[in-house]
């Protein structure tokens, strides 16, 4: 251990000064270990320095809270993203006064484009409420005092607003006293259409009130709301109620039933479009026919060779019973054998619509099988709702009915009077 | 019997305003017939087993064929599907149809001093052409015709093993089992004239063996079926005398070819260095196609396209020429075309009647109206379709 520890215990320890000199904490861990490998090492594992991860066994105490954001910290960040704003403005040759929050994305997404198919990972820029998690305020004075009243119930944000909400309901209470005693309560209650909102859901309610809640206690607000709806309210009030519906989007009930043509011979026909997956059909039906159809010209046997591509074909006319009494002439493109048929079936099925009388589209649209005098109670889904496949998985998963593609239907009415079933 | 009372539900007032079409078709067959019973038995059948009196008043009907004269007439040449149904309804009953009363109609007037005229059957997949054309050669049996029924000429240019390099012509390839096959049944069924045609030549098969000039056919039909070796020779030999006396008078020539389409064309067929071999190299064909030429008389000549087996065709093609080709149409050229097409609404009904009576159709929904207008529907009346259909009900 002469001379190449020398040298070598030279070389460590002029690497251990320049790891002191970097003073990071790992990194001296990193040299030391490293150094009294080399000390205790034999002769051939001197040359040799092994690098080895060193983990630290002190816990880094600050990452493992929870990051709080001062009120100062989120300020000076909504300053920067103004002013960051109206730089991108300016780089954008945009008026930084009228540059708003989509021009931003829109902005961002050229200036640094992503190939990442995660739109969640890809570079955005949003003003810092939206980007940094809500958090309370410190909620008690340097005294140690609690602001809130209520604050050691330990959701003091929840409990308010089950007062106030009861305030309200109490008020209007008193109210309607007052009106009865004077006579003048008219017993008419005027019940604001609750179609199309919903309520709260538990998440965007802890979202709004910042802390954590029970299923118990939000179906305790639910009900004090539902409450509050029955009697008869004020102006104030239905703000109040306001502020806790989303609106929620609804399929539309109509479809849009496209009107009578007539071509040069006289002949009645209607035309529609109808789309499955990626194939996209067009059907003329003619009002008085036998039954013939074709497809792009050539007759269906010969373009659909499958019998199952003909029963699709089949299912409006043998729903309405009107086999035989109608010509179609379609054309098709794109998607698959099967595609192609359900295509052609939505498109014939919203022809149809046209020539048939308001009760059988009503029948069409909920599955149901009038004309033959017997009716499946099934909420089987439509056959005019367009992307079929789309609309059918979401009421499998409401129904938690397992069954496959567009044969359903056929397989959920087995009480009509249909020779295939499968 | 309940068979009466299944005709009934059609008459119901009920359904009556319901059904479309078939309604009034089936009023009409029932008001055409002169049996005052309503029985599915005038709609479908008819008594008459002797193709020779087929006529107008029987289209839509079927007739029987006894099973023995089925054995005699058809050793090969029913379609495949046709013979499970005869083994699974113990009877064989074919329809008669237009194209095959006007084939008919045309056989009866041959004028045996003419050249042969040539029919070619044509239509879509599945209409129904090579029932026809068993319907003719059960008329020209029973008229004791002598029958050259080839059965399939698709299987001769397809899936071949063992092809020799002929015998009589170096350049010429041998089938040898697709020779032998068709010389048994080809025996089968003219048993009783290969005694009387008297061979006009003599053969030297080899060293040893020879059919003397002057002996019966039936002796060159056993050397092809003995020495296999030799059996596509044999074949040529057959048709070669056939053709040439044929024209003497003893008896009338029908030639019947199914697929006709595969004599031109292209194989699937390649030698061992895998050069594909194009029909006229096969001794089969090259002799089939002197067969169907119109230059000799005493007989007729039906033939039949078809798509089904065919190579190197594509699916949608029915018309001759398209499945010909031009060298195949220009051979072929003065030829009588005539067009099988889907049933019509009487040849429907009158299909779903044979069905119901040989209780095919289990379904208990079959036998009604809707029913059968979605049987229509989904076969388009076309016969072929709507036998693989019902066979799942």
């Amino acid at each position: 251990m002469a001379a190449p520890c020398v040298s070598c215990g030279k070389a460590v320890s002029y690497r251990f000064f320049l790891g002191a000199r970097v003073s990071l904490a790992r990194e001296q861990g990193l040299w030391k270990a490293a150094a009294a490998e080399v000390q205790t090492g034999t002769a051939s594992q001197i040359l040799r320095l092994r690098h080895t991860t060193v983990v630290s066994t002190k816990k880094n105490i600050a990452a493992l809270r929870r990051e709080t954001y001062t009120l100062d910290f989120i300020k000076k960040q909504i300053e920067e993203f103004n002013i960051g704003k109206r730089h991108l403005a300016n780089m954008m040759g945009e008026d930084p006064e009228t540059f708003t929050q989509e021009d931003i994305d829109r902005a961002i997404a050229y200036l640094f484009p992503s190939g990442l198919f995660e739109k969640r990972a890809r570079p955005i820029m949003k003003h810092p409420e939206q980007i940094f998690p809500k958090q309370r305020a410190i909620q008690w004075g340097e005294d140690g005092r609690p602001f809130h009243f209520l604050f050691y119930t330990g959701k003091p944000s929840y409990y308010s607003l089950m007062h106030e909400a009861y305030g309200k309901i109490l008020d209007v209470e008193k109210h309607q006293n007052q009106l009865r005693a004077q006579g003048l309560f008219s017993e008419k209650t005027k019940t604001k259409d609750l179609i199309g909102s919903r309520w709260l859901i538990k998440e965007e309610l802890e979202e709004i009130l910042v802390e954590k809640l029970s299923d118990q206690d939000y179906a305790q607000f639910i009900r004090l709301l539902e409450r509050l709806l029955t009697l008869q309210r004020g102006g104030a009030e239905e703000e109040f109620v306001q502020r806790f519906r989303r609106s929620v989007t609804i399929q539309s009930k109509k479809q849009l039933i496209e009107p009578v043509q007539y071509d040069e011979q006289g002949m009645a026909f209607s035309r529609s479009e109808g789309r499955r997956k990626s194939a996209e059909a067009e059907a003329v039906v003619y009002a008085h026919g036998s039954g013939r159809v074709s497809v792009n010209g050539t007759d269906y046997l010969l373009y659909f060779p499958v019998t199952q591509d003909r029963e699709q074909l089949m299912f409006p006319f043998h729903f309405l019973d009107r086999l035989g009494k109608h010509d179609v002439a379609c054309t098709v493109s794109g998607g698959g054998r099967a595609a192609q048929a359900g295509a052609i079936r939505l498109a014939v099925a919203r022809a149809l619509c046209t020539l048939v009388t308001e009760e059988e589209v009503e029948w069409m649209r909920q599955g149901m099988s009038g004309v033959g005098g017997h009716g499946c109670s099934h909420a089987v889904p439509e056959c005019l709702s367009d992307s079929c496949s789309g609309y059918l998985k979401s009421v499998r998963r409401h129904l938690n009915v397992q069954y496959a593609g567009l044969r359903a239907p056929l397989f959920m009415l087995q009480n009509c009077n249909s020779i295939f079933q499968f | 019997d309940s068979s009466p009372l299944q005709r009934l539900p059609c008459l119901d007032a009920g359904h009556f305003l319901h059904t479309g079409s078939q309604a009034p078709q089936n009023l009409a067959a029932h008001l055409d017939n002169q049996v005052p019973v309503e029985s599915p038995r005038a709609v479908s059948r008819t008594s008459e087993s002797d193709p020779a009196k087929h006529g107008e008043q029987h289209e839509g009907q079927h007739y029987n064929i006894p099973l023995q004269d089925l054995k005699a007439v058809f050793p090969h040449g029913l379609p495949p599907r046709f013979v499970m149904q005869v083994k699974t309804f113990n009877e064989a009953c074919l329809m008669v149809r237009k194209p095959a009363l006007e084939l008919l109609h045309y056989l009866k007037n041959t004028n045996f001093a003419h050249p042969a005229v040539r029919y070619v059957l044509y239509g879509e997949k599945g209409t129904g052409k090579t029932l026809s054309l068993c319907h003719i050669i059960h008329f020209c049996a029973k008229q004791d015709w002598l029958i050259l029924h080839i059965p399939d000429a698709h299987l001769w240019v397809k899936n071949c093993r063992n092809l020799l390099q002929s015998t009589y012509n170096k350049q010429r390839l041998d089938q040898p089992l697709e020779a032998s096959i068709w010389l048994k049944n080809f025996k089968t069924a003219n048993e009783r004239f290969l005694s009387q045609i008297k061979v006009q030549e003599k053969y030297v098969w080899n060293k040893r063996e020879s059919t003397e000039k002057g002996s019966p056919l039936g002796e060159v039909v056993e050397q092809g079926i003995t020495r296999v070796r030799n059996a596509t020779d044999a074949v040529g030999i057959v048709l070669k005398e056939l053709k040439r006396q044929s024209s003497s008078g003893i008896f009338h020539l029908l030639v019947a070819v199914d697929g006709v389409n595969a004599l031109w064309g292209r194989t699937t067929l390649k030698r061992e260095d895998k050069s594909p071999i194009a029909p006229e190299e096969l001794a089969l064909i090259y002799n089939l196609r002197k067969m169907v030429k119109n230059d000799w008389h005493g007989g007729a000549i039906v033939l039949t396209l078809s798509q089904t087996g065919s190579v190197f065709k594509p699916r949608k093609a029915f018309l001759p020429q398209e499945l010909l080709g031009k060298e195949g149409f220009d051979t072929l050229d003065p030829f009588i075309p005539i067009l099988v097409s889907n049933y019509n609404p009487k040849e429907f009904e009158s299909c779903i009647q044979y069905y119901l009576e040989n209780n095919w159709l289990q379904h208990e929904k079959a036998h009604t109206e809707d029913g059968k207008k979605e049987l229509l529907f989904l076969s388009n009346t076309n016969p072929g379709q709507l036998e693989r259909l019902c066979a799942y009900l």
